[in-house]
């Protein structure tokens, strides 16, 4: 890929991240009152990070058992609250883990 | 009355675990840039110019499938459409000593959890606090990119295949406390994923490209949860 793709793809990002939290906090004086907006942009972190996180898990690491195994970690550390760090580290070691088991010839 | 926490040591203390676990999930992003194909200032440019995980992972898949620009910056206006809440609400809390040009630097690194942490203080927050606290989190995120980046083709496959799914172990770390405690959440998370699975699966759907899924779902999921569940009036977003 050539350096002036790369280069506007990056400035394309960065400048549309920017914006949005710059904005905001430079004009905006008074606080956002209509309920639906409020609510839709409350819902929204959740929504983005399901979709991206689902079904793109399953095929993050070499073989879907292992990944199965890794979401299954994540998801019950996270259920009792466990901070991100724990969770993301937790799943990593259980996709190591699996995948080791699975080269053992039974 | 509350006072104005402006100590910029305070600020600096205050962001060091979120600084480290910066390190890890950078670092993660780092490896898949480089799995990806890009080269190192690639990657290491991403995470110093955005300084925000899932923006970056979205538009790393773009970069990758050679996706329009204008199908990148609308991805990013999507996923980072909470960003504008989040500055929107951290405008209420700032003190009268923070200036113009404090906000223009600020907004930079107002990320998920430093407005988690900046919105915790009791009072109004002064501009050193501020200053302190994005430090620490902006050098672990480029930091561990460029780490990340540099060790991935060091490391031995298996290790590389586990530590793919980190980011993900991340973004389970986020969702899943809301949606345990708060049904609507739990709503919402679910319809996107359910949808998010059939463009993954069903056939013709499949052919959507990634950016354009990841809006999609977003905005059907978080309009079904704004008119079937709307916030309560003194919720804070």
């Amino acid at each position: 890929m050539d350096t002036g793709t790369l280069l506007s793809y990056i400035a394309v990002m960065a400048a549309v991240t920017y914006l949005i939290r710059m904005l905001p906090l430079v004009l905006f004086k008074r606080k956002i009152t209509n309920r639906t907006v409020r609510s839709f942009l409350y819902y929204v972190p959740y929504a983005v990070l399901g979709a991206m996180t689902f079904p793109a898990i399953l095929s993050s690491t070499s073989s879907l058992w292992s990944a199965v195994a890794g979401l299954a970690v994540a998801v019950a550390l996270a259920f009792f609250k466990k901070g991100l760090l724990t969770v993301a580290l937790s799943s990593c070691a259980a996709v190591f883990l699996c995948e080791w088991l699975m080269r053992i010839p039974f | 009355m509350t006072g104005i926490q402006n100590s910029f040591s305070k600020g600096f203390r205050d962001g060091v675990p979120i600084g480290l676990g910066y390190l890890s999930v950078a670092f993660a992003f780092g490896m898949a840039a480089m799995a990806d194909g890009l080269p190192l200032w690639a990657a290491v440019g991403i995470s110093m110019t955005n300084v925000t995980s899932a923006g970056q992972v979205a538009g790393l898949s773009l970069i990758v499938t050679g996706a329009p620009l204008f199908e990148m910056a609308l991805t990013q206006f999507i996923i980072n459409l909470r960003y504008s809440l989040m500055s929107l609400s951290l405008s209420q809390k700032l003190s009268k000593g923070v200036r113009l040009l404090d906000r223009f630097l600020i907004a930079f690194c107002n990320t998920d959890e430093v407005f988690a942490v900046a919105m915790g203080n009791e009072g109004e927050l002064g501009r050193r606090y501020l200053y302190g606290l994005i430090c620490a989190p902006y050098l672990g995120w480029v930091l561990g990119t460029l780490v990340g980046a540099a060790a991935s083709s060091l490391l031995p496959a298996a290790v590389r295949s586990a530590l793919g799914i980190a980011i993900y172990g991340m973004f389970i770390a986020i969702i899943v406390p809301p949606s345990r405690k708060n049904r609507a959440v739990l709503g919402v998370v679910l319809f996107s994923i359910a949808l998010s699975c059939l463009f993954a699966y069903v056939p013709v759907l499949n052919s959507v490209s990634s950016g354009f899924v990841i809006i999609i779902c977003a905005v059907a999921a978080s309009l079904f949860g704004a008119l079937l569940f709307p916030l309560k009036e003194e919720v804070d977003g």
